[in-house]
Protein backbone atom coordinates (compact mmCIF):
# COMPACT_ATOMS: atom_id res chain seq x y z
CA UNK A 1 0.00 0.00 0.00
CA UNK A 2 2.65 2.34 0.92
CA UNK A 3 6.34 2.21 -0.54
CA UNK A 4 8.98 5.15 0.60
CA UNK A 5 12.35 4.85 -1.28
CA UNK A 6 15.20 6.26 0.02
CA UNK A 7 13.82 9.39 2.10
CA UNK A 8 15.84 12.66 1.97
CA UNK A 9 15.24 15.04 4.38
CA UNK A 10 17.15 18.22 6.74
CA UNK A 11 16.21 21.14 8.08
CA UNK A 12 17.97 24.64 7.31
CA UNK A 13 17.82 27.07 9.95
CA UNK A 14 18.05 30.34 7.95
CA UNK A 15 18.09 32.64 11.15
CA UNK A 16 20.65 30.39 12.86
CA UNK A 17 23.26 30.85 11.21
CA UNK A 18 22.28 28.73 7.90
CA UNK A 19 22.51 25.35 9.86
CA UNK A 20 21.30 22.77 8.21
CA UNK A 21 20.33 19.76 9.78
CA UNK A 22 20.32 16.55 8.48
CA UNK A 23 17.16 14.24 9.78
CA UNK A 24 16.77 11.88 7.23
CA UNK A 25 19.36 10.02 4.93
CA UNK A 26 18.08 7.10 2.60
CA UNK A 27 15.10 5.49 5.16
CA UNK A 28 13.21 3.49 3.01
CA UNK A 29 10.03 1.63 3.97
CA UNK A 30 7.47 -0.57 2.21
CA UNK A 31 4.13 -1.56 4.30
CA UNK A 32 1.82 -4.26 3.37
CA UNK A 33 -2.18 -4.22 3.15
CA UNK A 34 -3.17 -5.29 7.40
CA UNK A 35 0.57 -4.83 8.31
CA UNK A 36 1.32 -2.38 11.48
CA UNK A 37 5.41 -1.25 11.65
CA UNK A 38 6.59 0.93 14.39
CA UNK A 39 9.24 3.48 14.26
CA UNK A 40 11.10 2.82 17.25
CA UNK A 41 14.52 4.79 18.06
CA UNK A 42 15.32 7.35 20.70
CA UNK A 43 13.92 11.01 20.45
CA UNK A 44 15.57 13.19 17.64
CA UNK A 45 16.24 10.43 15.39
CA UNK A 46 13.60 10.80 13.04
CA UNK A 47 10.91 8.91 13.46
CA UNK A 48 8.45 11.63 13.50
CA UNK A 49 10.04 13.24 10.91
CA UNK A 50 9.46 10.39 8.69
CA UNK A 51 5.75 10.04 9.96
CA UNK A 52 5.02 13.71 8.32
CA UNK A 53 7.13 13.00 5.35
CA UNK A 54 4.58 10.32 4.82
CA UNK A 55 1.93 12.78 5.24
CA UNK A 56 3.68 15.01 2.89
CA UNK A 57 3.67 17.54 5.72
CA UNK A 58 7.31 17.52 5.63
CA UNK A 59 8.64 18.47 2.17
CA UNK A 60 10.87 15.77 1.93
CA UNK A 61 14.72 16.57 -0.13
CA UNK A 62 15.12 13.59 -2.35
CA UNK A 63 13.20 10.11 -2.50
CA UNK A 64 9.81 9.03 -3.30
CA UNK A 65 6.61 8.25 -1.50
CA UNK A 66 4.41 5.93 -3.39
CA UNK A 67 1.19 5.58 -1.95
CA UNK A 68 -2.01 2.82 -3.71
CA UNK A 69 -4.53 5.57 -4.32
CA UNK A 70 -7.62 4.21 -5.35
CA UNK A 71 -6.12 2.09 -7.52
CA UNK A 72 -3.13 4.38 -9.18
CA UNK A 73 -0.20 4.00 -7.33
CA UNK A 74 1.04 7.89 -6.73
CA UNK A 75 3.99 9.76 -5.74
CA UNK A 76 2.69 12.01 -3.17
CA UNK A 77 5.54 14.69 -2.71
CA UNK A 78 5.22 15.04 -6.37
CA UNK A 79 1.25 15.42 -6.81
CA UNK A 80 -0.11 18.55 -7.52
CA UNK A 81 -1.89 20.38 -4.21
CA UNK A 82 -5.32 19.39 -5.11
CA UNK A 83 -3.76 15.96 -5.50
CA UNK A 84 -2.15 15.73 -2.53
CA UNK A 85 -5.35 17.21 -0.63
CA UNK A 86 -7.14 14.35 -2.39
CA UNK A 87 -5.14 11.82 -1.32
CA UNK A 88 -5.30 12.80 2.13
CA UNK A 89 -9.20 13.15 2.08
CA UNK A 90 -9.42 9.26 0.73
CA UNK A 91 -6.77 7.12 1.39
CA UNK A 92 -3.92 8.29 4.28
CA UNK A 93 -5.38 9.32 7.23
CA UNK A 94 -3.33 10.84 10.21
CA UNK A 95 -3.59 10.78 14.08
CA UNK A 96 -1.62 13.62 15.04
CA UNK A 97 -0.70 14.41 18.31
CA UNK A 98 -2.20 17.98 18.46
CA UNK A 99 -5.99 19.51 17.84
CA UNK A 100 -6.12 22.68 16.59
CA UNK A 101 -10.20 23.72 16.43
CA UNK A 102 -11.78 27.00 15.60
CA UNK A 103 -12.56 27.95 19.59
CA UNK A 104 -16.09 27.30 18.95
CA UNK A 105 -17.07 24.53 17.23
CA UNK A 106 -18.05 21.22 19.00
CA UNK A 107 -16.08 17.85 19.18
CA UNK A 108 -19.05 16.05 17.54
CA UNK A 109 -18.62 18.48 14.29
CA UNK A 110 -14.38 18.65 14.75
CA UNK A 111 -14.32 14.58 14.84
CA UNK A 112 -17.11 14.82 11.46
CA UNK A 113 -15.47 17.03 9.59
CA UNK A 114 -13.43 14.25 7.73
CA UNK A 115 -16.64 12.64 6.72
CA UNK A 116 -18.49 15.63 5.59
CA UNK A 117 -15.38 16.41 3.75
CA UNK A 118 -16.05 13.12 1.63
CA UNK A 119 -19.48 14.60 1.28
CA UNK A 120 -21.24 12.59 3.72
CA UNK A 121 -24.44 13.92 4.93
CA UNK A 122 -24.11 15.43 8.35
CA UNK A 123 -26.30 13.43 10.31
CA UNK A 124 -25.20 10.07 9.14
CA UNK A 125 -21.20 11.73 10.40
CA UNK A 126 -22.51 12.09 12.76
CA UNK A 127 -23.87 9.05 14.04
CA UNK A 128 -21.13 7.32 13.48
CA UNK A 129 -18.39 9.52 15.85
CA UNK A 130 -21.66 9.00 18.30
CA UNK A 131 -20.78 5.57 18.25
CA UNK A 132 -16.56 5.85 18.00
CA UNK A 133 -17.04 8.29 21.21
CA UNK A 134 -19.28 5.95 22.74
CA UNK A 135 -16.64 3.49 21.94
CA UNK A 136 -13.73 5.47 23.57
CA UNK A 137 -15.44 5.90 26.35
CA UNK A 138 -16.04 10.27 25.81
CA UNK A 139 -18.42 11.41 27.92
CA UNK A 140 -21.59 12.23 26.28
CA UNK A 141 -21.71 16.04 27.97
CA UNK A 142 -18.43 16.96 26.01
CA UNK A 143 -20.00 15.86 22.53
CA UNK A 144 -20.91 19.45 22.26
CA UNK A 145 -18.25 21.36 23.74
CA UNK A 146 -15.56 22.74 21.41
CA UNK A 147 -12.46 20.46 22.46
CA UNK A 148 -10.53 23.71 23.24
CA UNK A 149 -10.90 23.41 26.95
CA UNK A 150 -10.59 19.19 26.97
CA UNK A 151 -7.99 17.78 28.61
CA UNK A 152 -4.91 16.13 26.84
CA UNK A 153 -6.60 12.21 26.74
CA UNK A 154 -10.21 14.04 25.46
CA UNK A 155 -8.65 15.61 23.16
CA UNK A 156 -6.68 12.31 21.76
CA UNK A 157 -9.58 10.49 21.58
CA UNK A 158 -11.39 13.13 19.64
CA UNK A 159 -8.11 12.81 17.37
CA UNK A 160 -8.68 9.01 17.00
CA UNK A 161 -12.55 9.34 16.53
CA UNK A 162 -11.80 11.75 13.15
CA UNK A 163 -8.56 9.46 12.06
CA UNK A 164 -10.89 6.08 12.17
CA UNK A 165 -14.18 7.57 11.00
CA UNK A 166 -12.69 7.42 7.79
CA UNK A 167 -11.78 3.80 6.26
CA UNK A 168 -8.59 5.22 5.48
CA UNK A 169 -6.32 2.11 3.52
CA UNK A 170 -3.29 3.57 5.14
CA UNK A 171 -3.15 5.17 8.96
CA UNK A 172 -0.30 7.24 10.14
CA UNK A 173 -0.34 6.84 14.03
CA UNK A 174 1.54 9.44 15.88
CA UNK A 175 2.05 8.41 19.83
CA UNK A 176 -2.31 7.50 19.71
CA UNK A 177 -2.49 6.21 23.27
CA UNK A 178 0.49 8.44 24.67
CA UNK A 179 -2.37 10.03 26.95
CA UNK A 180 -4.64 7.51 27.87
CA UNK A 181 -5.16 5.29 30.88
CA UNK A 182 -4.80 2.04 30.64
CA UNK A 183 -9.14 0.99 29.86
CA UNK A 184 -8.76 3.61 26.62
CA UNK A 185 -5.68 2.68 25.42
CA UNK A 186 -7.38 -0.98 25.29
CA UNK A 187 -9.83 0.30 23.10
CA UNK A 188 -7.78 1.70 20.90
CA UNK A 189 -5.77 -1.45 20.43
CA UNK A 190 -8.65 -3.12 19.34
CA UNK A 191 -9.45 -0.43 16.80
CA UNK A 192 -6.08 -0.58 15.14
CA UNK A 193 -6.12 -4.18 15.65
CA UNK A 194 -10.28 -4.03 13.75
CA UNK A 195 -8.81 -1.98 10.74
CA UNK A 196 -5.51 -4.19 10.09
CA UNK A 197 -8.08 -7.33 9.84
CA UNK A 198 -9.62 -5.34 7.61
CA UNK A 199 -6.33 -4.79 5.39
CA UNK A 200 -5.24 -1.20 6.49
CA UNK A 201 -1.92 -0.44 6.07
CA UNK A 202 -0.30 1.01 9.18
CA UNK A 203 2.86 3.42 10.75
CA UNK A 204 3.22 4.07 14.01
CA UNK A 205 4.93 5.55 16.86
CA UNK A 206 4.11 4.13 19.81
CA UNK A 207 6.09 4.49 23.23
CA UNK A 208 4.56 2.15 24.80
CA UNK A 209 6.00 -1.33 24.83
CA UNK A 210 2.87 -3.43 25.51
CA UNK A 211 0.79 -1.20 22.57
CA UNK A 212 3.73 -1.93 20.37
CA UNK A 213 4.23 -5.51 21.15
CA UNK A 214 0.53 -6.18 20.55
CA UNK A 215 -0.19 -4.15 17.55
CA UNK A 216 2.85 -4.16 15.69
CA UNK A 217 4.14 -6.76 13.10
CA UNK A 218 8.00 -5.84 12.90
CA UNK A 219 10.21 -2.21 14.00
CA UNK A 220 11.91 -0.11 11.74
CA UNK A 221 14.86 1.08 14.43
CA UNK A 222 16.06 4.82 14.19
CA UNK B 1 -10.67 18.49 -12.81
CA UNK B 2 -10.37 21.69 -14.54
CA UNK B 3 -9.12 24.95 -12.48
CA UNK B 4 -11.50 27.53 -11.24
CA UNK B 5 -8.96 30.46 -12.01
CA UNK B 6 -5.53 30.40 -13.74
CA UNK B 7 -3.02 32.94 -12.50
CA UNK B 8 -0.76 33.43 -15.23
CA UNK B 9 2.85 35.73 -15.00
CA UNK B 10 0.72 38.74 -13.39
CA UNK B 11 2.28 41.73 -12.96
CA UNK B 12 1.85 45.20 -11.28
CA UNK B 13 4.02 48.35 -10.68
CA UNK B 14 3.58 51.27 -9.06
CA UNK B 15 6.29 53.99 -10.69
CA UNK B 16 8.43 50.86 -11.83
CA UNK B 17 8.23 49.51 -8.62
CA UNK B 18 6.78 46.16 -8.43
CA UNK B 19 4.07 45.25 -6.59
CA UNK B 20 3.48 42.14 -8.17
CA UNK B 21 6.13 40.07 -9.77
CA UNK B 22 5.31 37.62 -12.37
CA UNK B 23 2.74 35.64 -10.13
CA UNK B 24 1.18 32.53 -11.21
CA UNK B 25 -1.26 29.86 -9.33
CA UNK B 26 -3.80 28.04 -9.71
CA UNK B 27 -7.13 27.69 -7.97
CA UNK B 28 -9.16 24.55 -7.84
CA UNK B 29 -13.16 24.03 -6.76
CA UNK B 30 -13.45 24.35 -3.12
CA UNK B 31 -10.26 25.57 -2.63
CA UNK B 32 -9.47 28.27 -0.04
CA UNK B 33 -5.67 29.90 -1.08
CA UNK B 34 -4.85 31.90 1.69
CA UNK B 35 -2.11 34.88 0.89
CA UNK B 36 0.03 36.03 3.48
CA UNK B 37 3.04 38.50 3.99
CA UNK B 38 3.28 41.98 5.75
CA UNK B 39 1.82 45.23 4.51
CA UNK B 40 3.31 46.12 1.73
CA UNK B 41 3.82 42.75 0.11
CA UNK B 42 1.27 43.13 -2.67
CA UNK B 43 -1.09 41.15 -1.29
CA UNK B 44 -3.82 43.06 -1.17
CA UNK B 45 -2.60 44.70 -4.97
CA UNK B 46 -2.81 40.72 -6.36
CA UNK B 47 -6.21 40.25 -4.80
CA UNK B 48 -7.52 44.10 -6.07
CA UNK B 49 -5.70 42.71 -9.62
CA UNK B 50 -7.26 39.81 -9.29
CA UNK B 51 -10.86 41.18 -9.19
CA UNK B 52 -10.10 43.87 -11.77
CA UNK B 53 -10.19 46.84 -9.43
CA UNK B 54 -7.17 47.98 -10.96
CA UNK B 55 -5.58 47.74 -14.05
CA UNK B 56 -2.49 45.30 -14.50
CA UNK B 57 0.83 45.65 -17.02
CA UNK B 58 1.10 42.31 -17.83
CA UNK B 59 0.04 38.69 -17.26
CA UNK B 60 -2.95 36.32 -17.51
CA UNK B 61 -6.63 35.78 -15.08
CA UNK B 62 -8.39 33.41 -16.76
CA UNK B 63 -11.87 32.19 -15.56
CA UNK B 64 -14.02 29.25 -16.03
CA UNK B 65 -17.31 30.26 -15.49
CA UNK B 66 -20.61 28.21 -14.47
CA UNK B 67 -20.93 26.87 -18.00
CA UNK B 68 -17.19 25.67 -18.01
CA UNK B 69 -16.23 28.24 -20.39
CA UNK B 70 -12.32 29.59 -19.98
CA UNK B 71 -12.92 33.20 -19.88
CA UNK B 72 -9.74 35.87 -20.44
CA UNK B 73 -10.71 38.39 -17.94
CA UNK B 74 -7.94 41.15 -19.49
CA UNK B 75 -9.96 41.10 -22.19
CA UNK B 76 -13.77 40.86 -21.41
CA UNK B 77 -15.85 43.70 -22.03
CA UNK B 78 -16.47 45.75 -19.18
CA UNK B 79 -20.06 45.30 -19.21
CA UNK B 80 -19.77 41.89 -19.11
CA UNK B 81 -17.22 41.56 -16.61
CA UNK B 82 -18.96 43.77 -13.66
CA UNK B 83 -22.25 41.13 -14.67
CA UNK B 84 -19.85 38.18 -13.46
CA UNK B 85 -18.49 40.43 -10.68
CA UNK B 86 -22.09 40.54 -9.47
CA UNK B 87 -23.26 36.60 -10.09
CA UNK B 88 -20.26 34.40 -10.29
CA UNK B 89 -17.34 36.78 -7.90
CA UNK B 90 -18.11 37.78 -4.96
CA UNK B 91 -15.29 40.61 -2.90
CA UNK B 92 -15.65 40.70 0.89
CA UNK B 93 -13.76 44.46 2.06
CA UNK B 94 -11.57 44.42 4.94
CA UNK B 95 -13.67 47.06 6.39
CA UNK B 96 -17.22 46.53 5.82
CA UNK B 97 -18.34 49.84 4.80
CA UNK B 98 -16.31 49.70 1.60
CA UNK B 99 -18.59 46.49 1.17
CA UNK B 100 -22.09 47.54 1.99
CA UNK B 101 -24.26 50.51 1.63
CA UNK B 102 -24.57 52.12 4.89
CA UNK B 103 -27.72 54.15 4.19
CA UNK B 104 -30.06 51.49 3.46
CA UNK B 105 -31.27 48.84 5.87
CA UNK B 106 -29.54 44.96 6.47
CA UNK B 107 -32.31 43.28 3.88
CA UNK B 108 -31.98 45.82 1.22
CA UNK B 109 -28.37 45.23 0.93
CA UNK B 110 -29.02 42.09 0.62
CA UNK B 111 -32.13 43.06 -2.07
CA UNK B 112 -29.91 45.07 -4.04
CA UNK B 113 -27.91 42.22 -5.04
CA UNK B 114 -30.59 40.10 -6.73
CA UNK B 115 -31.84 43.19 -7.85
CA UNK B 116 -28.99 43.87 -9.88
CA UNK B 117 -29.28 40.37 -11.34
CA UNK B 118 -32.80 40.83 -12.40
CA UNK B 119 -34.94 39.71 -9.61
CA UNK B 120 -37.90 41.97 -9.49
CA UNK B 121 -40.47 39.82 -7.17
CA UNK B 122 -40.52 41.66 -4.00
CA UNK B 123 -41.46 38.40 -1.67
CA UNK B 124 -38.85 36.49 -2.96
CA UNK B 125 -36.15 39.29 -2.62
CA UNK B 126 -37.71 39.66 0.84
CA UNK B 127 -37.61 35.67 2.08
CA UNK B 128 -34.16 35.41 0.62
CA UNK B 129 -33.11 38.12 2.49
CA UNK B 130 -34.45 36.24 5.30
CA UNK B 131 -32.95 33.04 4.32
CA UNK B 132 -29.10 34.39 3.95
CA UNK B 133 -29.71 36.80 7.74
CA UNK B 134 -30.24 33.35 9.02
CA UNK B 135 -27.55 31.63 7.46
CA UNK B 136 -24.88 34.07 8.69
CA UNK B 137 -26.45 34.34 12.03
CA UNK B 138 -28.59 37.46 12.17
CA UNK B 139 -31.51 37.88 13.91
CA UNK B 140 -34.31 38.76 11.37
CA UNK B 141 -35.79 40.69 13.67
CA UNK B 142 -32.76 43.21 12.48
CA UNK B 143 -33.41 42.87 8.86
CA UNK B 144 -35.29 46.70 8.85
CA UNK B 145 -32.44 48.20 10.53
CA UNK B 146 -29.52 49.85 9.08
CA UNK B 147 -25.68 48.48 9.02
CA UNK B 148 -24.62 51.39 11.09
CA UNK B 149 -26.62 50.12 14.08
CA UNK B 150 -24.65 46.89 13.98
CA UNK B 151 -21.01 45.52 16.03
CA UNK B 152 -18.38 44.96 13.55
CA UNK B 153 -18.83 41.52 13.46
CA UNK B 154 -22.33 41.64 12.34
CA UNK B 155 -21.13 43.58 9.40
CA UNK B 156 -19.13 41.70 8.28
CA UNK B 157 -21.66 38.54 8.60
CA UNK B 158 -23.75 41.20 6.51
CA UNK B 159 -21.28 41.68 3.68
CA UNK B 160 -20.94 37.52 3.37
CA UNK B 161 -24.72 36.89 3.02
CA UNK B 162 -24.89 40.15 0.85
CA UNK B 163 -22.39 38.33 -1.49
CA UNK B 164 -23.42 34.94 -0.95
CA UNK B 165 -27.19 35.48 -1.75
CA UNK B 166 -26.25 35.81 -5.93
CA UNK B 167 -24.60 32.25 -5.00
CA UNK B 168 -20.82 32.88 -6.05
CA UNK B 169 -18.50 30.37 -7.25
CA UNK B 170 -15.39 32.89 -6.14
CA UNK B 171 -14.79 34.35 -2.90
CA UNK B 172 -12.17 37.31 -2.95
CA UNK B 173 -11.48 37.81 0.84
CA UNK B 174 -9.35 40.92 2.27
CA UNK B 175 -8.19 40.58 5.60
CA UNK B 176 -12.30 39.77 6.50
CA UNK B 177 -11.43 39.32 10.20
CA UNK B 178 -8.89 41.99 10.40
CA UNK B 179 -11.11 44.49 13.28
CA UNK B 180 -12.77 41.85 14.96
CA UNK B 181 -11.89 41.21 18.50
CA UNK B 182 -10.96 37.41 19.33
CA UNK B 183 -14.20 35.43 20.18
CA UNK B 184 -15.91 37.13 16.93
CA UNK B 185 -13.41 36.04 14.71
CA UNK B 186 -13.98 32.36 15.52
CA UNK B 187 -17.82 33.03 15.21
CA UNK B 188 -17.03 33.96 11.39
CA UNK B 189 -14.32 31.48 10.82
CA UNK B 190 -16.55 29.06 12.16
CA UNK B 191 -19.17 30.61 9.78
CA UNK B 192 -16.82 30.89 6.34
CA UNK B 193 -15.49 27.53 6.82
CA UNK B 194 -19.04 25.42 6.85
CA UNK B 195 -20.02 27.98 3.93
CA UNK B 196 -17.01 26.69 1.89
CA UNK B 197 -17.99 22.90 2.33
CA UNK B 198 -21.79 23.33 2.08
CA UNK B 199 -22.31 25.69 -0.78
CA UNK B 200 -18.59 24.10 -2.45
CA UNK B 201 -16.93 27.85 -2.85
CA UNK B 202 -13.60 28.56 -3.77
CA UNK B 203 -11.99 31.45 -1.68
CA UNK B 204 -9.33 33.77 -2.12
CA UNK B 205 -7.98 34.76 1.41
CA UNK B 206 -5.31 37.89 2.15
CA UNK B 207 -4.55 37.96 6.02
CA UNK B 208 -1.54 38.79 7.88
CA UNK B 209 -2.61 36.24 10.44
CA UNK B 210 -1.26 33.29 10.50
CA UNK B 211 -4.32 31.64 12.71
CA UNK B 212 -6.84 32.14 10.24
CA UNK B 213 -4.73 30.54 7.31
CA UNK B 214 -3.95 27.62 9.77
CA UNK B 215 -8.05 26.78 10.27
CA UNK B 216 -9.72 27.92 6.99
CA UNK B 217 -6.61 27.51 4.11
CA UNK B 218 -6.24 24.46 2.08
CA UNK B 219 -3.23 25.76 0.40
CA UNK B 220 -0.76 29.09 1.18
CA UNK B 221 1.19 31.56 -0.87
CA UNK B 222 3.27 33.37 1.19
CA UNK B 223 4.38 36.96 -0.80
CA UNK B 224 7.54 39.63 0.04
CA UNK B 225 8.32 42.91 -1.62
CA UNK B 226 5.68 41.64 -4.75
CA UNK B 227 7.07 38.13 -5.15
CA UNK B 228 5.43 34.62 -3.96
CA UNK B 229 8.47 33.48 -1.86
CA UNK B 230 6.80 29.99 -0.91
CA UNK B 231 4.11 28.27 -1.51
CA UNK B 232 2.59 24.82 -0.71
CA UNK B 233 -0.03 23.63 1.81
CA UNK B 234 -1.05 25.11 4.39
CA UNK B 235 0.75 22.62 7.13
CA UNK B 236 3.37 22.07 4.89
CA UNK B 237 4.33 25.83 4.68
CA UNK B 238 3.64 26.75 8.43
CA UNK B 239 5.31 23.20 9.71
CA UNK B 240 8.05 23.03 7.70
CA UNK B 241 9.06 26.93 6.56
CA UNK B 242 11.64 26.82 3.76
CA UNK B 243 12.34 30.59 2.88
CA UNK B 244 13.88 32.71 5.36
CA UNK B 245 11.10 35.23 5.24
CA UNK B 246 8.60 32.35 6.27
CA UNK B 247 11.14 30.74 8.69
CA UNK B 248 10.97 34.64 10.39
CA UNK B 249 7.06 34.75 10.13
CA UNK B 250 6.18 31.27 11.80
CA UNK B 251 8.82 31.71 14.31
CA UNK B 252 7.49 35.41 15.41
CA UNK B 253 3.95 33.76 16.21
CA UNK B 254 3.02 32.23 19.71
CA UNK B 255 0.74 29.48 18.33
CA UNK B 256 1.46 28.88 14.70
Amino acid sequence: MLRAEGLYKSFVLHHQGGACIPVLEGVSLTVQAGECVALQGPSGSGKSTLMRSLYANYRIDRGSIWVNHQGDWVDLPQLPPHQMLEVRQHTVGYVSQFLRVIPRVPALEVAAEPLMDLGIAPEIAYDKIRLLFTQLNLPERLWQLSPTTFSGGEKQRVNIARAFSVNYPILLLDEPTSALDAANRDVVMQLIEARKAQGCAMVGIFHDDEVRERVCDRVLQF
Amino acid sequence: MQPLLTIDNLSKTYNSIYACDRISFDLYPGQVLGIIGESGSGKSTLLNAIAGHIPVDAGEIVYCDRSGQPINLRTLPEVHHRKLMKTEWGFVQQNPRDGLRMTVTAGANIGERLLDVGERHYGNIRSEAIEWLSQVEIPHSRMDDLPSTFSGGMQQRLQLARILVTQPRLVLMDEPTGGLDVSVQAKLLDLMRSLVRTLHLSVILVTHDIGVVRLLAHRLMVMQNGQVVETGLTDQVLDDPHHPYTQQLVSATLMP
